[in-house]
């Protein structure tokens, strides 16, 4: 399969500080990958050479056979940055409008753009008086434009209420669905969790790990957590059975590792009646994410 | 083409919102009405037609005014969107830099020449309005106003340059007055000085006249004043230059906003946004 993005031993430095270290990744059509990594993990630089903004220091990155920043590159690619932002003195409908015509395509299609962002109605307003999440909106608005092959967006639901979100998501479902590659980047990590067929984590500019939140949730093989509520009065003696389990807050909470989680469920439904309600927590992708960063980090 | 069209519509709403083109358009009608009365007070009996009188008091204000408006309009405009932080996307779009460029020159060229056609209609109406004979000074007047356009473009380009260079607004701003307060300014107190030193010697003969050619203020001044045949009535700087050609002064007000759009050019791509 030949993939929309790839990138090999990708290295970029600002002078002493070192942005990105070998850094290797392809994106194939249709798939929908997620960029997690902290404040200054080297995300946005990724992001600005694969659009051809900044040079890499070393390394090579093709874009659908075409260079980073070539005009068939630029074609197939669409880019929402982080903090997105426009001239304040121009209207949502006059900004689309324009893009429309930067990328060849009808000016009149802006207010579909816009309808489907959910911004048809400040359309006519001055971006100058649009809330960050309208601004974003806009953001969104013109990365559609087109059929990119490519959509590289950074930080994109930052600034968006929850519902904000889930539509965002469903939109991008549609992309790729259509054949659209989706390279985005995150640090708010609940959100991507559904939504991404692949997840790629980058911890002070190097990649410490790929692949889909099930494998990096194998791979982590961090305890699982069991919240129980015991009956009236039995909370003692759930606590005698289970030695390991701690008190917090009139409940039981009990850490296991994956492989030992099937024998202690078995040990906690032994209980019986005495157990009144049993919460099963699998590591949440925050748990894996900082599992993995510090991996990267020694 | 389409590209440049509309960043050139886009560059021009904006500026109409700004208010560039009111300030712009204010500016040049009072300034000329200004001189147009001055002009129509004491024409005697030289044979000089009101509105030749006028034309060359508007030519000395035009040196001055056109190349300040130029900067102020363009100064922001590379520094402006890089601190607005709204270059990353519009890099990231299939524009040509220079496409981007040659679009905000449309806009702003198109500014000062609403400007320049309004002052100097509103003059001409007012001379020959008063004296019919103004109409002789018409050819001098049109000249005047192609000339403004392109010393406008000139500075333009110089202003694009300077907000790709200082890629902050405050420092683009502080270049742009700069620059115009030494081309406009102290460069033809420099030369007067020089002149004044050096007594009729080498400088006053042979440095001089390509000095002022190299200025592109100095030559559009010079054009105007050789085109009309009033070197002579010119005070200052003017009035010293006789001897040079006017396909010379031509040839530089026409090569300057190639120069400078060049330069422009060069300085912005050299921008990583
Ligand atoms: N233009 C630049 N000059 C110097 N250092 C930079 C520049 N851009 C980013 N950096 C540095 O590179 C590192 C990665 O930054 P960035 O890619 O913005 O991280 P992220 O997007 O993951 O938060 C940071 O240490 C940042 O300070
Ligand atoms: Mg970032």
């Amino acid at each position: 399969m030949t993939s929309t993005l790839t990138i090999s031993a990708l290295t970029k430095h600002f002078g002493e500080l070192v942005a990105l270290t070998g850094v290797s990744l392809s994106v194939a059509p249709g798939e929908r990958v997620a960029l997690l990594g902290h404040n200054g993990a080297g995300k946005s630089t990724l992001m600005k050479i694969i659009l051809g903004l900044i040079p890499a220091t070393g390394g090579q990155i093709t874009i659908c056979d075409a260079a980073p920043g070539s005009v068939a590159a630029r074609r197939a690619v669409a880019y929402l940055p982080e903090n997105v932002a426009f001239h304040p003195s121009l209207t949502g409908e006059e900004q689309t409008r324009h893009y429309l015509t930067l990328r060849g395509e009808s000016p009149g299609l802006a207010m579909g753009l816009l309808e489907r962002v959910g911004l048809a109605h400040a359309a006519r307003r001055r971006i100058g008086t649009y809330s960050k999440g309208m601004r974003q909106r806009v953001g969104l608005a013109q990365a559609l434009i087109g059929q990119p092959r490519l959509l590289v967006l950074d930080e994109p639901t930052s600034g968006l209420d929850p519902v904000s979100r889930r539509e965002f998501y469903a939109l991008l479902d549609d992309l790729a669905a259509q054949g659209a590659s989706i390279l985005l980047s995150s640090h708010a990590l609940t959100e991507v969790e559904a939504r991404t067929d692949r997840i790629v984590i980058l911890s002070q500019g190097r990649l410490v790990a790929e692949g889909s939140l099930a494998d990096l949730r194998r791979r982590a093989s961090l305890p699982v957590m069991l919240h129980i509520t015991a009956r009236n009065g039995f909370a003692n003696a759930i606590a005698q059975e289970l030695p390991a389990a701690i008190m917090v807050d009139g409940a039981l909470h009990l850490s296991c590792t994956q492989p030992e989680k099937l024998k202690t469920l078995g040990r906690i439904a032994g209980l019986g009646d005495m157990v009144a309600d049993l919460d099963v927590l699998p590591p949440s992708l925050e748990d894996i994410y900082s599992h993995f960063s510090q991996g990267g980090a020694r | 083409m389409n590209r440049i069209l509309s960043t050139a519509g886009t560059e021009f709403r904006i500026a109409l919102r700004n208010r560039w083109v009111a300030i712009a358009l204010v500016l040049m009608a009072v300034f000329s009405v200004v001189l147009a009365l001055a002009g129509s007070a004491p024409t005697g009996g030289l044979g000089v037609d009101r509105l030749s009188v006028t034309v060359a008091s508007l030519t000395s204000l035009s040196v001055y005014l056109i190349p300040l408006l130029a900067l102020l309009m363009s100064f922001d405009a590379i520094a402006g969107e890089a601190e607005r932080g709204t270059l990353p996307l519009l890099l990231a779009y299939p524009i040509a830099r220079e496409e981007v460029l040659i679009g905000k020159l449309m806009a702003h060229l198109a500014i000062l020449a609403l400007a320049v056609l309004l002052g100097h209609g509103l003059a001409a109406g007012m001379a020959i309005w008063g004296d019919e004979t103004a109409l002789a000074g018409l050819p001098a007047l049109w000249r005047l106003s192609w000339s403004s356009v392109l010393l406008g473009a000139t500075f333009l380009g110089a202003g694009y340059a300077l907000s790709a260079l200082s890629r902050r607004p405050s420092g683009a701003a502080g270049l742009a007055v700069g620059l115009w307060l030494g081309l406009v300014v102290l460069y033809d107190l420099a030369l007067l000085a020089a002149i004044v030193a050096d007594n009729g010697g080498w400088f006053t003969t042979k440095a001089f006249p390509v000095a002022l050619l190299v200025n592109p203020a100095d030559a559009f001044r010079l054009f105007n004043l050789t085109a009309s045949g009033a070197t002579a009535a010119a005070s200052g700087v003017g009035s010293a230059a006789d001897a040079i050609p006017l396909w010379q002064s031509l040839s530089s007000i026409l090569l300057w906003p190639l120069a400078a759009l060049g330069l422009a050019a060069a300085a912005f791509r050299k921008v990583t946004p």
